[in-house]
């Protein structure tokens, strides 16, 4: 491991009263623009993170390599790199491998190879194709000493690393690449260590989360995630989420609101009082899936192919605002994050405490059709 | 009179600039462009009045102790933190912890405010917080609230029509809450009850009533016109007696 104890030591020990910083920006109607504009977004929430963590999530930015599996790679070495690859090899046929572009930033110190690959996988019949590669970044993460996953998703792709987001955007080149969705997240990491794994968004397929905040039930959530065989090996509590949106939107079929209601469920007294029909719905979901109610405070940005989300724990112990303008929608920590790069936003708004903010994509085909 | 143009400050450069100006006897500081800078009028000691234009950062005007900010635009989480005197009115919305821990001076609101607006306020001897929100709040309005006053004039309601919202004054065990239409009981933490005023509790909240009226152009009459209820604590001790075995 490129970590030593020592070296984690100032994370251990320095804390100022802050927060991360998340923010998304997403084009309804499938149009692209460069990542310049969430990384200048992101600039206004500086004081949140700590230069401890940064990343971008990114969907729309392969289109001529939109059929294969992205997988983004942080490797500790050569060796892991070499192992990883071999078992790519057996599993999938690698239709390109390559250095994922970088420019230097004196800002950021690399520890890891850092690596994309295009995949198309040789699944077995027993089982779905998004299900092999889920157990593909499972095996990988916890099996594969020093190789990490940081996205695998087709047409996207997760761009982290220790450092304030804009030399994380610098050092990643984010201005180059165009997408119709952009997730950030400015990392002010308190409870675990800041290491480039360990920094937002995290993600699984095409899924990505960011978040601000902790995640208390963390170890009753691994548990839960652990029965449906996702293995939690990041070292930070938003690992959860990832898996957590992958299980219940993809696996499950849940819509976004559903999910929002099982992350976020309401409490047991408002339930008590809801209208029959809702009541028997919200009771089952509790439940059924107490296991996957994150406790804490919290605002996660969540996205996919199709759609972002923005949802808060449900007594609001972190901000979260929206807005829109024409076919935006945009979701920040702060309201100056949305100004400064939509500065007439047609309305504004603080979403509600586990009341989710939805902007669905309209039709996949919009997006190909402006490649 | 001085002009400041804050397009693409960080916090720091602002801040200071404004420090220098106040230091060399500015009565008046109008501040474009502002968005996202923190900690704006933060710990200013002297009478001045600061004019900003755009969306204030965290913290506006925390330890302030005197001056007058004027916002034409929203702001952000934890305006007036710890304040101790001095005024801010807000020519929009306002975000959560509004009035966190002010200790003094008048913070008016024209349109609605977040969560947690004026928790952990207080008041002590010729210290007396007033927070006036015109529009609606939304849950643990006067959370852990030791002193001072609150008023919800619930001139905007909420999507479901209403002036507040969840857990009103959950631990609080000081100060009033005055709110301009109907509070629900279930809505009330457990240690405040609803009250109907007195005419000198009225007396107390019509000076406040009148200013906001005047700030931002409404009339007077017609806001008194509806009926207020007071919430407050019904002991000062509610956790007295939460270790006597």
């Amino acid at each position: 491991m490129p970590y030593s104890l020592s070296s984690l030591i100032p994370d251990k020990h320095f804390r100022v009263p802050s927060a991360c910083g998340v923010s998304g920006i997403m084009n309804t109607s499938g149009e692209r623009f460069s990542g310049e504009v969430v990384v200048t977004s992101m600039s206004v929430m500086r004081e949140r993170g700590n230069g401890l963590g940064a990343g971008f999530a990114a969907y729309g930015i392969y289109p001529e390599l939109k059929d294969y599996y992205c997988f983004h790679m942080l490797y500790d070495s050569a060796y892991a790199k070499k192992n990883t690859e071999e078992y790519l090899a057996n599993h999938y046929e690698i239709v390109e491998s390559e250095p994922i572009p970088t420019r230097k930033n004196p800002r950021i110190k690399e520890v890891h190879i850092l690596w994309r690959y295009f995949l198309k996988p040789k699944f077995p019949e027993t089982v779905t194709e998004e299900d092999f590669v889920v157990s593909t970044v499972m095996f990988i993460n916890e099996k594969i000493e020093g190789a990490f996953v940081m996205s695998s998703g087709k047409n996207m792709g997760v761009f982290k690393g220790v450092g304030f987001p804009e030399d994380i955007g610098d050092f990643y080149r984010i201005d180059e690449y165009k997408g119709y969705i952009w997730t950030a997240h400015n990392r002010f990491p308190t409870n675990t260590v800041g290491w480039w794994g360990g920094a937002h968004p995290f993600s699984i397929l095409d899924w990505t989360v960011v978040h601000n905040g902790e995640i208390s039930s963390y170890g009753v959530n691994k548990r839960f995630l652990e029965s449906y065989g996702y293995k939690c090996t990041l070292m930070t509590d938003t690992e959860v989420i990832a898996y957590l949106v992958d299980l219940f939107m993809r696996r499950f079929k849940y819509s976004p609101a559903i999910t929002a209601k099982i992350l976020a469920a309401p409490f047991w007294k408002d339930i008590d009082s809801m209208p029959e029909e809702e009541r028997l719905l919200y009771s089952a979901l509790r439940m059924n899936y107490g296991g996957a109610l994150l406790n804490g405070p919290f605002a996660i940005i969540v996205a996919n192919r199709n759609m972002m989300m923005g949802l808060n724990d449900r007594i609001k112990l972190r901000p979260l605002v929206a807005a829109v303008k024409g076919d935006f929608l945009y979701i920040a920590s702060e309201e100056a994050a949305i100004r400064i790069v939509c500065p007439d936003p047609e309305i504004v708004w603080a979403p509600k405490a586990g009341e989710p903010v939805v902007g669905v994509l309209r039709s996949e085909e919009s997006v190909s059709l402006k490649v | 009179m001085v002009g400041i143009d804050a397009k693409g400050w960080h916090y720091r450069e602002l801040n200071e600039t404004i420090w220098k100006a106040v230091g060399e006897g500015e009565n008046e500081i109008i501040v474009e462009n502002v968005c996202g800078q923190r900690y704006i009028g933060a710990g200013l000691k002297r009478k001045v009045k600061i004019l900003l234009n755009g969306v204030p950062g965290n913290d506006l005007g925390a330890f302030m102790d005197g001056p007058e900010i004027v916002v034409y635009g929203n702001c952000q989480d934890g305006v007036g933190n710890t304040m101790n005197s001095g005024k801010i009115v807000i020519h929009g919305c306002a975000g959560d912890i509004l009035g966190y821990s002010m200790r003094g001076g008048q913070i008016y609101v024209k349109g609605h405010a977040g969560y947690r607006v004026g928790i952990h306020m207080k008041a002590y001897k010729e210290r007396y917080p007033v927070i006036v929100v015109g529009g609606f709040v939304r849950d643990f309005l006067g959370e852990y609230m030791a002193g001072g006053l609150i008023l919800i004039l619930g001139l905007e309601r909420d999507e479901d029509g209403n002036v507040t919202g969840d857990f009103v004054g959950t631990g609080m065990h000081g100060g009033e809450i005055f709110v301009r239409g109907p509070v629900e009981e279930r809505k009330l933490g457990k240690e405040v009850k609803i009250f109907e005023p007195t005419i000198d509790d009225m007396n107390r909240v019509t000076p406040y009533v009148k200013e906001f009226c005047d700030l931002f152009g409404y009339n007077f009459e017609e806001v008194m016109s509806e009926k207020f209820v007071l919430l407050k604590p019904y002991t000062h001790r509610p956790y007295g007696r939460l270790y006597a075995y």
